[in-house]
């Protein structure tokens, strides 16, 4: 698996728009199935123009994409950077999971056997 | 499986790896305790630790290099804020150069480690807290080199959680 390199701005833009918990379940209900920001703003206790607002946020972080349909504005999930996002975190799972893996192993050799190296 | 659960939280930038182990806690303690256990375990098969140094108690540190598969080499810092045997270890993570001087650029992360007994075994509980999301990646980058190396190297079966 590679992780693509993130530029900086890049890494806090997402992370930024991550950190709302309305703009996470704005890109978990598209993942689930796209929607329109009119859609969307049903479901909040807050302005059309709020929910408006949290979905550019999450556009420029590259998390969602808007189109256009008709009247009505459409939303996406930007997999790419969703799955990266998720990827960064599994890389460094992925380091301390070997470790436990090796310590389990260790634990599990015959006690009396001490060191065999 | 050791590993029972593996928790990223990217909003509070920690990874808590939860493991359960057939043995005391007294007896994984000394896996953290004992240098030439410890190297056993904390670097990968393709690039071992070798712990220069380890004064287990709080504010006390420890060095080592790890030696990478055409003998390059990459080195760490620990220093210990918690020491309670055989419960409880937190200390400071952080990067180093060949000569084990510590990198002021790299990040630093802290490491929580709560050791406790259960029914069958050992429970140790690991929360790895990354400062901000450029650290994060960071290490993330970091650790790709150790991670993609394990990969080839052994362990497609700890890639499969679900």
């Amino acid at each position: 698996m590679v992780v693509r390199q993130w530029e900086q701005a890049e890494v806090d833009r997402v992370f930024a728009a991550l950190a709302d918990a309305t703009r996470r379940d704005i890109v978990s209900r598209v993942l689930r199935a796209e929607s329109s920001v009119t859609a969307l703003a049903e479901g909040y206790d807050m302005s059309f123009a709020a929910v408006q607002r949290h979905v550019a946020v999450l556009e420029r972080a590259h998390l969602v994409t808007k189109h256009r349909r008709g009247r009505e504005q459409l939303v996406r999930p930007d997999l790419g950077t969703i799955r990266s996002a998720a990827a960064l975190l599994e890389e460094y799972e992925r380091v301390w999971r070997g470790r436990m893996d090796r310590f389990g192993q260790i634990l599990d050799e015959p006690p009396t056997e001490g060191d065999h190296s | 499986m050791t590993v029972i659960s593996a928790t990223p939280d990217t909003d509070a930038r920690t990874l808590t790896i939860v493991s359960e182990f057939r043995a005391t806690p007294e007896r994984v303690w000394e896996l953290w305790a004992d240098p030439r256990q410890l190297e056993r375990w904390w670097g990968p098969p393709t690039w071992p630790a070798t712990f220069t140094e380890l004064d287990l108690r709080p504010g006390g540190r420890a060095s080592y290099y790890m030696t990478g598969p055409e003998g390059e080499k990459a080195g760490g810092w620990w220093e210990f804020v918690t020491v309670d045997a055989p419960r409880t270890l937190h200390f400071d993570d952080g990067f180093a150069d060949e000569d084990g001087r510590p990198s002021t650029e790299m990040p630093v992360t802290r490491a929580e480690v709560a050791i406790e007994p259960v029914a069958d075994g050992t429970r140790m509980t690991i929360v790895s807290r990354f400062a901000d999301a450029e650290q994060m990646r960071q290490l993330t980058d970091m650790g790709m080199v150790e991670g993609m190396s394990e990969a080839l190297g052994q362990i497609d079966h700890l890639l499969t959680g679900d």
